[in-house]
């Protein structure tokens, strides 16, 4: 197989030229020969995968099937899925089997894919390079002294590695796209309220969206169709039914209005993403779009905001985790306290307990105005910064991350240089906005090649506009067909 | 806003974490540099800013009133960390 | 100088929904433990809040019935702390904007005076589960059935001055709650809950005393004497130069005490803000004439119809109205015997003392309505004296017949035959020379002697009025 988009495989199953049960065994078959250098799954899901295969080929001969029938995904270890283990990457949930499914799941599960298992992240989500999981960091399959970047860098890892057609992933400060720029591959953050929470492991709530994590700004518009749309279970799941973002991959990009925000050119940049990003824009313009420069004036202070917001939701969040109902309880607990204080500090790791700490000092008496209501406020000015540059223009783009995948262990030892990595991305996730990072260069200038990614950000729920303009892209450039070499 | 050690053991208390007199040092000096980042929106005017919790403005939608759940406790208590008679076990609370 | 008690309440009303707040568990009490626990009252990770519809519309229709401003958008909050019976390691609730503002209560005092008391605002909130410290292996069991309950904090104003009153404002809000419909306030299985803020000043000062919270008071006579030791322990402090602490103690019914929870007390920070996973509630108008519109008659309305359309005393109509049962029950007396005064009194005070007695409530009385009300129509039309009356209704509590059942297997039936009643009063005069000649000789108190002996022989049934009419024309000749 030389195109394992998830357009390409559904084509071929519908012409019989493989079963979904060989296509599945063909994919167990490199997860057993590449997962152990790559750490990109935690849980490989062999009987279920099969067992879903087959039922998926008697489906098709049935004619009961669609565009995902058969098709190999990985979630996320951040998606209950009932009766498999689902550990969020941390020690707390190490043993923690899940009794039901998330809406994403369930949605994927009817729409006939096949799941081969449960990728790698950072633990709880909270991470840019994938090391703070408790199942060992996974390796960049471009380079594998490299991270895959974070939190879903399993799912990203997995898809770069042809270890699945597609994946899920989740993005609360730039989770599903930095990943797929270090990668190589498309990462689509929906607007937050378009995909359903349930059964989504929170890390901050009024950030957290799922999203697909794809080879192809079309396969993230497959996946789309079939987990986007109100939840009766998750109240901040907007009403009304999803568009089908299929059928708006093709319109003319020509008159198209393009934003590059003057913040996101700056000497923090790398001269080689600077590169690539322009060298994008000629491509839009040949499509009939035009460039012109914006202003996100209050950008400079999403991370700080975040850095508030994210933390005190999940100092909240992360309560429930007592070692009472589920989880990971320690031994031999002297009084209620004890198992507490011991069943949390053995369950979580440093970084996850560093930001729960950080979200209660934000959170405690004296501080809450100062921070997080200073915090809700900034926030605010982020998202009119959009309200205004979307009056005068349809998409913007820029880089995803400043930089290229660094190494494993560069960056671990000092968390806020690695937050501010995540500048461009999560100003979208503090505004709502639908973003998509997709392939747009490479470059070799430290050795091996490693791939460059470009961030679309659309307006609120325009993600068929988003996803159309990335497709456009794609079929005029070949950096998303580009695969990493394991 | 630099955190003293004992800022640390107290928030450590509310969110029942275990930090001993060691560790509060290096975690008090860590998070002071993240809060040091933090400290970059100080000095913003948000005046006549409104606090925003969520990214859209939408409102809450309401449930029925009925009763969709039914008694699951054999099963999810197979997930349970300690169980008799059908009740969680913790250590002794003292009131 | 003496010292006056300021009282402030804060009751925990549990919504009678059929599912919990946020949740589609059932709420129903006494099930066997953790068998309405879902995955979110659990607080299995990854799992949702969504808010019960009629949890709202219960909490509005409490502000509408005590005139109290309606927020028209409410917010919930998390409140953090660790319990082992909150499974989130927080509570939702909402702080700054509540579905309820505003309000006021009119209670009554014993002697019949009314007072208005502020009510500061009630919030919606969910329930925490039950911990159970009898033995299991030396450890707590915890059920968490009741977490996610939805729960109406009602907040007073500190404007109630003794034990008393504290007592009237909660029996007031017990009736609210229960005509709306909106809880059954049984106090004993924990569904009305109130916690008493306390605090003494000397008399006429205006500045409030350091204040002691009293939490787990669950009857209402245990309010009074909570409140009244309280207060008690409170001045004996002052009196002896102390200082009050400002704390949460516990009421102890056994020993009649109120104790410190300071293990409790801890430095509690609970860093509330705004719950992300739900938005912001928003009620408009329409929303609240509807709810308006379901509302029943309340107390105090009843009340006032009770005096003008039945001429009941005021004290007998607030008896009454004070629960709802009890004037449905009344009015469906009065709908069948036509005579309110008799029914308020045999509803009050008979059937009253019959339940007292028995420890029912009137919905659970041996005597129906429809029972009653014929009752009293026998009494209206004379069929039966007042006093045989007593003696049906002992036996119809008993019993499944009817009024007129009993009167006719008994024969009870009052005689109001004149010609049988001459009879009688023939015989008795002639039966009795020597008294008839006492009475024509003017000593007139030998009357009540006929009317004795000739009710004697009647075995009660002779009509009264007869008799006594009767009696007096024969002894005269």
């Amino acid at each position: 197989m030389s195109d394992r988009t998830v357009a390409a495989l559904s084509r071929s199953l519908a012409q019989g030229e493989f079963s979904s049960v060989e296509l599945t065994q063909d994919y167990l078959s490199r997860i057993a020969l590449h997962n152990k250098g790559l750490n990109a799954f935690i849980t490989v899901t062999e009987e279920l995968a099969l067992a879903q295969a087959a039922q998926a080929d008697a489906q098709r001969a049935k004619g009961q099937h669609g565009p995902l029938t058969g098709i190999p995904i990985a979630h996320k270890d951040i998606f209950c899925i009932q009766d498999v283990r689902t550990t969020c990457g941390s020690k707390m949930l190490s043993n923690f089997i899940a009794p039901y499914n998330a809406t994403v799941v369930e949605r994927l599960n009817a729409a006939g894919t096949v799941t081969l298992g449960k990728t790698n992240m950072d633990e709880f989500a909270m991470g840019s390079s994938n090391e703070t999981s408790f199942f060992g960091p996974v390796r960049n399959p471009w380079d594998n002294e490299r991270v895959p970047g974070g939190s879903s860098g399993g799912s990203a890892a997995a898809v770069a590695a042809d270890l699945c057609a597609i994946a899920t992933g989740t993005d609360t400060g730039g989770s599903i796209r930095q990943p797929a720029a270090f990668c190589g591959i498309t990462g689509f953050k929906p607007s937050y309220g378009r995909i359903s929470r349930w059964g989504m492991i929170a890390f901050a709530s009024s950030l957290d969206q799922a999203g697909p994590i794809s080879k192809s700004a079309e396969d993230a518009a497959l996946m789309m169709n079939a987990i986007a749309g109100p939840d009766s279970r998750d109240s901040t799941c907007v009403e009304g039914a999803a568009p089908d973002y299929m059928s708006t991959l093709n319109d003319s990009l020509k008159g198209l209005r393009i934003g590059v925000p003057r913040q996101h050119i700056t000497k923090g940049l790398g001269a080689e993403v600077e590169k690539a990003l322009q060298e994008a824009l000629k491509v839009f313009e040949s499509l009939g779009a035009t460039v012109q420069e914006i202003d996100l004036p209050n950008n400079h202070l999403s991370v700080s905001a975040y850095y508030v917001i994210a933390p005190a939701e999940a100092s909240a969040n992360l309560s429930r985790f007592d070692g009472v109902r589920y989880g990971y309880r320690c031994d031999k607990p002297v009084n209620l306290e004890d198992m507490y204080k011991r069943s949390r500090s053995e369950g979580f790791g440093d970084e996850v307990k560093r930001r729960i700490l950080v979200g209660t000092y934000a959170l405690s008496a004296g501080y809450y105005d100062a921070y997080y209501l200073k915090a809700q406020r900034i926030r605010r000015l982020i998202k009119q910064d959009f309200d205004a540059a979307f009056k005068e223009v349809d998409i913007i783009i820029g880089p995803t991350t400043p930089h290229t995948a660094f190494k494993i262990g560069e960056k671990s030892d000092d968390p806020v240089t690695m937050y501010l990595e995540d500048i461009y991305t999560i100003g979208v996730n503090l505004a709502g906005l639908p973003g998509i990072s997709i392939p747009a260069g490479s470059t070799s200038a430290s050795g091996k090649a490693l791939p460059i990614g470009i961030q679309l950000v659309g307006s609120d729920f325009a993600e068929a506009k988003v996803l159309n303009i990335a497709h456009q892209f794609q079929l005029h450039t070949d950096w998303h067909k580009q695969t990493a070499e394991v | 806003m630099a955190l003293e050690q004992t800022d640390v053991e107290k928030i450590a208390h509310l969110a029942r974490l275990h930090v001993s007199t060691e560790e509060a040092t290096e975690v008090a000096k860590r998070i002071s540099s993240i809060l040091e980042l933090i400290d970059q929106m100080q000095g913003i005017d948000t005046e006549n800013v409104a606090p925003m919790a969520h990214s859209f403005d939408a409102i809450q939608r309401l449930r029925p009133d009925v009763v969709t759940e039914t008694d699951q406790r054999e099963y999810l208590q197979k997930i349970a960390p300690s169980t008799q008679d059908g009740l969680y076990l913790v250590p002794k609370v003292i009131e | 100088m003496g010292w006056e008690t300021v009282i402030g309440l804060e009751v925990h009303v549990q919504l009678a929904t059929h599912s919990k707040l946020f949740s589609g568990s059932s709420t129903t009490f006494g099930a066997a433990p953790n068998t309405q626990a879902s995955v979110f009252d659990l607080a299995m990770p990854g799992t949702l809040p969504v808010l019960n519809e009629q949890a709202l519309r219960m909490a509005v229709k409490f502000g509408l019935a005590v005139d109290a401003e309606i927020g028209r958008r409410s917010v919930f909050d998390r409140k953090n702390y660790f319990y082992p019976d909150l499974p989130k390691g927080y509570q939702v609730s909402q702080l700054d904007f509540p579905t309820v503002g505003k309000g006021s209560l009119e209670i009554t005092l014993e002697d019949g005076s009314t007072r208005v008391i502020g009510i500061t605002r009630a919030h919606i909130e969910e329930d925490a589960g039950k911990s159970l410290h009898e033995d299991y292996q030396g450890q707590t069991g915890i059920d968490l059935n009741r977490a996610g309950t939805p729960l109406l904090e009602i907040v007073s104003e500190p404007e109630l001055a003794n034990a008393k009153e504290a007592v009237a404002y909660l029996k007031k809000l017990h009736s609210i709650i229960r005509y709306l419909g909106i809880s059954d306030g049984n106090m004993s299985q924990g569904s009305m809950r109130c916690d008493a803020n306390v605090s003494v000043r000397k008399t006429g000062s205006t500045e409030l005393g350091t204040r002691a919270e009293i939490k787990n008071i669950n009857s209402f006579r245990f309010v009074e004497k909570a409140i009244l030791h309280e207060a008690q322990r409170q001045i004996d402090i002052l009196e002896d130069g102390g200082r009050i602490v400002q704390e949460t103690r516990l009421y102890d019914a056994d020993r009649d005490e109120t104790r410190s929870m300071r293990s409790k007390e801890v430095a509690n920070d609970y860093r509330y803000f705004p719950e992300p996973d739900l938005l912001p509630v928003v009620i408009d108008e329409a929303y609240i004439e509807a709810v308006r519109a379901e509302l029943p008659e309340l107390p105090n309305a009843k009340r006032e119809r009770f005096v003008a359309q039945y001429s009941l005393s005021e004290y007998d109509a607030g008896v009454i109205a004070s629960s709802r049962e009890m004037a449905e029950y009344f009015e469906e007396v009065v709908t069948i015997c036509a005579d309110a005064k008799l029914s308020s009194n045999w509803v009050t005070v008979d059937l009253q003392a019959v339940l007292n007695k028995q420890d029912l409530e009137i919905e659970q009385s041996p005597i129906s309505a429809m029972r009653l009300g014929e009752l009293i129509a026998r009494i209206k039309d004379q069929t039966i004296s007042s006093k045989i009356a007593k003696t049906v209704f002992e036996a119809m509590l008993d019993s499944t017949q009817s009024a007129d059942e009993i009167i006719e297997s008994q024969g009870l039936k009052q005689v109001t035959d004149s010609d049988a009643i001459e009879k009688l009063v023939d015989e008795v005069i002639a039966g009795n020379p020597e008294q008839v000649e006492q009475y024509r000789a003017g000593k007139e108190k030998v009357f009540a002697f006929f009317i004795g002996q000739a009710m004697k022989a009647s075995r009660g049934k002779a009509n009264p009025e007869q008799l006594n009419a009767l009696l007096k024309q024969k002894l005269k000749a």
